[in-house]
């Protein structure tokens, strides 16, 4: 599943810095038809976490009231430098991963 | 004498002709970015948040991509796209030298996967299709559209206009009827843009996903319950031909954030 | 009833703020659950939402909670709930003292017109909501592309 993280690539110790997620998927709400009038089954992210160097700082549980190609903006402090590893999962059990590195002075 | 002047009302008939009547006059064209509302205005021109921006990032990786029986990549023989790509989507679309035929940047782009790469050309509206075209179109951000409509593309121009004009559907209305005569003016809770196709291909909430132009031609003739031509359609092609000359000088915004 | 008292009258009810969204007082019965019985009250938590959405497949939500983000006390949760959706709870975010801000950024879907609710759980136990209305209308044109 593609995916766009952005965080700053450094930051100062202490510093609370702006996370953004942007995740390439359809979030089907299972309300839907098709064009020959079948329902579409619903496939939805259900979680999305956030580990900073193995500990994690950020989870959400997402449903079909989050909006496709899911955007999340939290926010973390800059412990130490490392790497962010973002993980996710849907409905049918397909998992995404993405991992971007910090460097805190 | 007498020659002299009717050469100089022939030439002046024939500019005239070229210069064709506008029913939108250049200082007057907007894009449909200016019929969006705040919000999905600074969502389209946020470029890591423009769900769009997936695709085009997606393309950036097939570009490098080896394909077909060549084995070659799009880089092999276009090297960097920021540079060798950069205008290109606002010329089109651009009649073909080799076939003679109309094409628009997805053609472009398949015909190019076919007679140099030996690869099969992508479906339409593939997710291959649209991100391969979206980080081509990208590279013209900013650049005004100015495709041509001289020597053979005249004829395509033509028929895209009488398409543009032709009453069709349930509705009996033609695109001229609501982009025409009436943009700017309220339609439900929406206000008619001026359809033009800078955008393109755009991420539109409607579809929850990024979309060529054809399938914006088809949500239109969907709308005014019309017979949706199939994708590839020649007389989407020109048509699109016709857009491109109604919206000269709108800048290139794809991915644009539509409604 | 005297012409005082009835002028009086007029005034004070002219005077409630929020008067025309009296319905953010009440809280959304379905968030309310998250807080398992314990007291809901108004107030830390902020939700900015536009008034009109321009689409309502993708509506951007801002919520805010005013926490200093310690270990000793901090956001916990916040809990997105719609009055008007097939599925109430929209999303849930679990923050902790390492977020350093308690604020989230999503996009949304809304199904219409109606109010969006989120309850914020603190360290300290309590809960606290803010209640936003939001106008959805529907597009203009029947779109089977």
């Amino acid at each position: 599943m593609a995916a766009r993280i952005q965080i700053p690539s450094q930051a100062k110790q202490g510093e609370v810095v702006e996370v953004r997620v942007l995740i390439q998927h359809p979030m089907e709400t299972g309300y839907r038809h098709d064009d020959v009038g079948h329902l579409i089954k619903r496939n939805v992210i259900k979680v999305l976490s956030c580990r900073y160097n193995g500990v994690e700082v950020f989870r959400a549980d997402l449903s079909s009231g989050i909006a496709a190609n899911p955007y999340v903006q939290f926010y973390t402090v800059a412990d130490k430098s490392g790497e962010l590893e973002f993980y996710w999962i849907d409905d049918e059990g397909k998992q995404g991963s993405e991992r971007q590195s910090i460097r805190v002075t | 004498m007498s020659r002299a002047v009717l050469a100089v009302a022939l030439l002046a008939f024939a500019a005239a002709a070229q210069a064709q009547q506008r029913a939108i006059p250049l200082d007057q064209i907007k894009s449909g970015s200016a019929f969006l509302g705040q919000d999905l205005r600074s969502l389209q021109n946020d470029d890591f948040a423009n769900p769009g921006m997936l695709w085009v990032e997606r393309g950036e990786t097939m570009w490098r991509d080896p394909a077909g029986k060549s084995k070659q990549s799009c880089a092999s023989c276009h090297q960097d796209a920021k540079s060798s790509m950069r205008g290109v989507a606002a010329r089109y679309p651009k009649i073909d030298t080799a076939s003679g035929k109309l094409l628009n940047l997805g053609g472009r782009i398949n015909a190019c996967r076919v007679d140099h790469q030996g690869a099969e050309p992508f479906r339409h509206e593939s997710q291959e299709l649209l991100s391969i075209t979206a980080y081509v179109a990208r590279q013209s951000r900013g650049v005004p559209v100015a495709a041509s409509i001289d020597g053979p593309a005249r004829a395509h121009f033509d028929a895209g206009e009488a398409a543009y004009r032709l009453r069709r559907g349930q509705m009996n209305l033609s695109c001229a009827h609501c982009h025409e005569a009436n943009w700017g003016k309220r339609l439900l809770s929406e206000t008619v843009s001026q359809g033009q196709p800078n955008g393109y291909p755009a991420y539109r909430m409607e579809w929850q996903t990024l979309g060529s132009l054809q399938r914006r031609l088809r949500a239109c003739l969907s709308g005014i319950r019309a017979e949706m031509l199939p994708y590839g359609s020649p007389e989407y092609v020109d048509l699109e031909l016709y857009l491109a000359w109604r919206a000269q000088g709108l800048p290139i915004e794809t991915p644009g954030v539509r409604r | 009833m005297k012409r005082r008292e009835f002028l009086v009258g007029i005034a004070g009810t002219l005077a409630l703020p929020g008067a025309a969204f009296a319905d953010d007082e009440v809280l959304d019965p379905l968030a309310a659950k998250v807080a398992n019985g314990a007291p809901v009250r108004k107030g830390k938590v902020k939700i900015v939402l536009p008034q009109l959405a321009d689409n309502g497949n993708s509506v951007p939500i801002r919520i805010t909670v005013d926490s200093p983000m310690t270990a000793a006390d901090h956001v916990k949760s916040i809990h997105l709930y719609s009055e008007r959706n097939p599925v109430s709870n929209m999303a849930n975010f679990y923050l902790g003292p390492r977020a350093g801000k308690a604020e989230i950024d999503s996009r949304v879907r809304l199904a219409g017109s109606q109010k969006v609710t989120a309850v914020a759980a603190l360290s300290d136990g309590t809960f606290w909501y803010d209640a936003a209305p939001i106008v959805v209308t529907l597009s203009a044109c029947l779109d089977e592309s």
